[in-house]
C-alpha cells in the first residue's frame, strides 16, 4: 500500500515535470537554439533559399564581409552607438536617477515622463523624429528658418545622419536605465545613508562614495543591456535613414536585412548573423565573468 | 535660501528635459489637425484652422482597422501562450527538485542574450518549411520562444517566494504538484501574471523586425508595419502620416499610464533581481 503510494507520487512528480516543461523547451529549442546552429551551417554556402544548400564556399562569405567597406562602416556605427550609450546615456541616466530616487514633490511625474519614450514602439518614436528633422516642415526646418538659413536635411546628410540617429537612441532609451537605477537606489537601506549623513558626508560625497559603489552591480547590468541593445539596433534606423545616405548609417542588423535578407543571399546573410551572434556572445561572456569576479571579491 | 535656489534650478532643469521629451510628441499631435499648407508655414503654433478630416480619412480606411486587429491577435495569442508555457516551466524550476533542474533553467536563460537578429534567416526558412507563412503563427510562435527566458525568470523569482511549507501542508491533504499549481500557485500569483502579460503584450505590439521578415501579405500586417506602409503611401502628405502616428500615441500613452506599475515592475524587477 505504502509502496504503491510512493510509486504513484513518483509518477505524478515526473509526469508533471515533463508535461510542464515540454512546451517551453520545445518552442525554445526549435525557434531559438536550432536557428543559431543552422545559421552557422548556412554561412558556409552560397544559397538563395531554394532547395537544399549545395554550393559550399568555405569561409568566402566571411572573407567578403570583412573586406566590405559598408559592413566595416556598419561595425563602426555600432561601435559609436555603444560608445554614446555607455558614455553619454548611462551617466546621464545615473545623474537623473540620483535626483529622482528621492520622493520630492513631482518626482513621480518626472520619472514617468522620462520613461515614456521607452514604451513607444521604435517605429513610432523614430517616425516622430523623422518629422522633427524634416527640412521643410519639421522643427529643425523651422528653427533654421528663424535665422533665415536654408534648412539642412539632417537625415539625408552624410555628416549628420548618424548623429541624428544617436540623438534618438538617447532620447528613447535613457528612461529605462534611469528606472533600473532608481529601483536599485531605492533598495539601498536608509540606515547606510543616514550613517553617512551623521558622519558629515554631503550629498555629493554620499552619491560618489556610497550610493554609486552599492549600485555598481545594477550599473554593470545597464552597461550590459545597453551594449547588447546597441549591437542589435534596427527598428530605430529604418524610418530615419534605412542605412542611407549612400549606406553610411547602416548598423550590422540593417546591413543584414538589406544585403542578406533583402537580396535573398541567405548564405551571406547567415554569415552576418553569425558575426552578430559571436560579438553578443563575447559581450555576455565578459559580463558573466566580471560579475562572477566581483562576487568572488565579496 | 540657498536650498530654495538650488531647488528652483533643479525644477528648471527637469522641466527643460521634460520639454525635450514632450515637444516632439506635442508637435506630432498638434500637426495632425493642420492642413498641409499650415503644416509647412506654421510649424510650432496651434493650427490656424483645426481640421478633423485627417482623422475621418484614416478611420475610413479599411486596412487601418485590419492592422489594429492583426496586432491585437498577435499580441493576445503571444501573451496567453507565453503565460501558460512560462508559468508552468517556472513552477517546475521553483518548486520541484529533480536532477537537471538547474541545467534546464540555465539553458532557457541563455535565450536572454541570444540576439534575435542572428536567427532571422533560419527562422524564416523553418516557418516556411512548417507551412506557417501567411498565418498568425509565423509571428506568434517565434515571439513566444524568444520571450520565454525573460518570462520564466520573472515567474520563477515570484514563485520562489511562496513558502514551501504551504506545499507540505497541501501535500498532506492529498494535493499533488499539478493541483498545487492550479489551485494555490496561480491564485497567489496574480500580480506577476499581470506583469508578464503587460510586458509581453507591449513587446509584441511594438515588434517590427520579426513580422517584417515573416509577413508579406498586407492583410496580415501588424500595426508597426502598417505605419511604414502608410508612410510610403502618403509620403507627400505628412499631416496624414502624423495623424496615424498620433492615433498610435494616444492609446499607447493611456495604456502606459494605466499599466505603468506592471511595466516598471516587470522591466526593473527582472533586471535587478537575478
Amino acid at each position: 500500500m505504502i509502496k504503491k503510494n510512493i510509486t504513484s507520487a513518483f509518477v505524478e512528480k515526473y509526469s508533471t515535470i515533463i508535461i510542464f516543461l515540454v512546451p517551453a523547451l520545445t518552442l525554445f529549442t526549435v525557434f531559438v537554439v536550432m536557428p543559431i546552429f543552422e545559421a552557422a551551417y548556412f554561412s558556409f554556402y552560397r544559397w538563395n533559399g531554394m532547395g537544399a544548400p549545395e554550393k559550399y564556399v568555405g569561409f568566402k562569405n566571411y572573407a567578403f564581409l570583412f573586406k566590405n567597406g559598408i559592413f566595416l562602416n556598419a561595425l563602426k556605427n555600432n561601435f559609436w552607438i555603444i560608445f554614446v550609450s555607455l558614455f553619454i546615456q548611462l551617466p546621464f541616466a545615473l545623474f537623473l536617477a540620483l535626483f529622482l530616487a528621492n520622493n520630492f514633490r513631482g518626482a513621480a511625474v518626472f520619472r514617468s515622463l522620462f520613461f515614456l519614450p521607452y514604451i513607444l514602439a521604435e517605429i513610432v518614436a523614430s517616425l516622430i523624429w523623422v518629422y522633427i528633422y524634416k527640412g521643410d516642415y519639421g522643427l529643425v526646418g523651422a528653427i533654421w528658418g528663424l535665422f533665415g538659413a536654408d534648412a539642412p536635411w539632417i537625415t539625408a546628410d552624410k555628416e549628420w545622419a548618424l548623429t541624428a540617429i544617436l540623438i534618438v537612441v538617447v532620447w528613447k532609451y535613457f528612461g529605462i536605465h534611469m528606472m533600473i537605477m532608481i529601483s536599485g537606489l531605492q533598495g539601498i537601506s536608509k540606515e547606510v545613508i543616514e550613517a553617512a549623513k551623521i558622519d558629515g558626508a554631503g550629498p555629493i560625497t554620499t552619491a560618489l562614495r556610497i550610493k554609486i559603489p552599492i549600485l555598481w552591480p545594477t550599473i554593470t547590468l545597464s552597461i550590459f543591456l545597453s551594449t547588447l541593445g546597441s549591437l542589435q539596433l534596427f527598428d530605430l534606423i529604418m524610418p530615419l535613414t534605412m542605412g542611407g545616405p549612400s549606406n553610411v548609417t547602416h548598423s550590422m542588423v540593417t546591413y543584414l536585412y538589406d544585403f542578406g535578407v533583402g537580396r535573398m543571399r541567405l548564405g551571406f546573410g547567415s554569415a552576418i548573423s553569425v558575426v552578430i551572434f559571436i560579438i553578443c556572445f563575447v559581450v555576455a561572456l565578459i559580463y558573466q565573468t566580471t560579475i562572477l569576479k566581483d562576487k568572488g571579491y565579496n | 535660501m540657498q536650498s530654495k535656489l538650488s531647488k528652483f534650478y533643479m525644477y528648471l532643469f527637469l522641466s527643460f528635459l521634460a520639454g525635450i521629451i514632450l515637444v516632439p510628441l506635442y508637435l506630432t499631435f498638434i500637426s495632425s489637425f493642420k492642413t498641409l499648407g499650415d503644416l509647412s508655414s506654421n510649424v510650432i503654433g496651434l493650427p490656424r484652422e483645426w481640421i478633423f478630416s485627417n482623422y475621418t480619412d484614416v478611420f475610413g480606411m479599411e486596412y487601418f482597422w485590419s492592422f489594429a486587429w492583426n496586432s491585437l491577435v498577435y499580441g493576445v495569442l503571444t501573451t496567453v501562450l507565453t503565460l501558460i508555457c512560462a508559468s508552468m516551466a517556472a513552477f517546475v524550476f521553483a518548486h520541484i527538485r529533480f536532477f537537471g533542474n538547474r541545467f534546464l533553467f540555465n539553458y532557457l536563460l541563455i535565450g536572454l542574450m541570444f540576439p534575435f537578429a542572428s536567427a532571422i534567416i533560419p527562422l524564416f526558412l523553418k516557418v516556411r518549411d512548417f507551412g506557417l507563412l501567411g498565418t498568425y503563427w509565423a509571428v506568434v510562435l517565434p515571439q513566444i520562444a524568444f520571450g520565454l527566458g525573460f518570462a520564466i525568470l520573472l515567474f520563477r523569482g515570484f514563485f520562489k517566494q511562496i513558502p514551501p511549507e504551504l506545499f507540505d501542508a497541501a501535500y498532506v491533504d492529498g494535493c499533488n504538484y499539478s493541483n498545487f499549481f492550479f489551485r494555490i500557485t496561480i491564485p497567489l500569483s496574480v500580480p506577476i501574471f499581470s506583469t508578464v502579460a503587460v510586458v509581453t503584450f507591449v513587446t509584441s505590439w511594438n515588434n517590427y523586425l520579426l513580422p517584417l521578415i515573416m509577413v508579406s501579405n498586407e492583410e496580415l500586417y501588424p500595426w508597426p508595419m502598417g505605419i511604414m506602409f502608410f508612410r510610403g503611401e502618403y509620403d507627400t502628405d505628412w499631416s496624414m502620416v502624423l495623424t496615424y502616428v498620433s492615433l498610435t500615441l494616444i492609446p499607447a500613452i493611456v495604456f502606459f499610464l494605466l499599466a505603468q506599475k506592471y511595466i516598471i515592475a516587470g522591466l526593473t524587477g527582472g533586471a535587478v533581481k537575478e
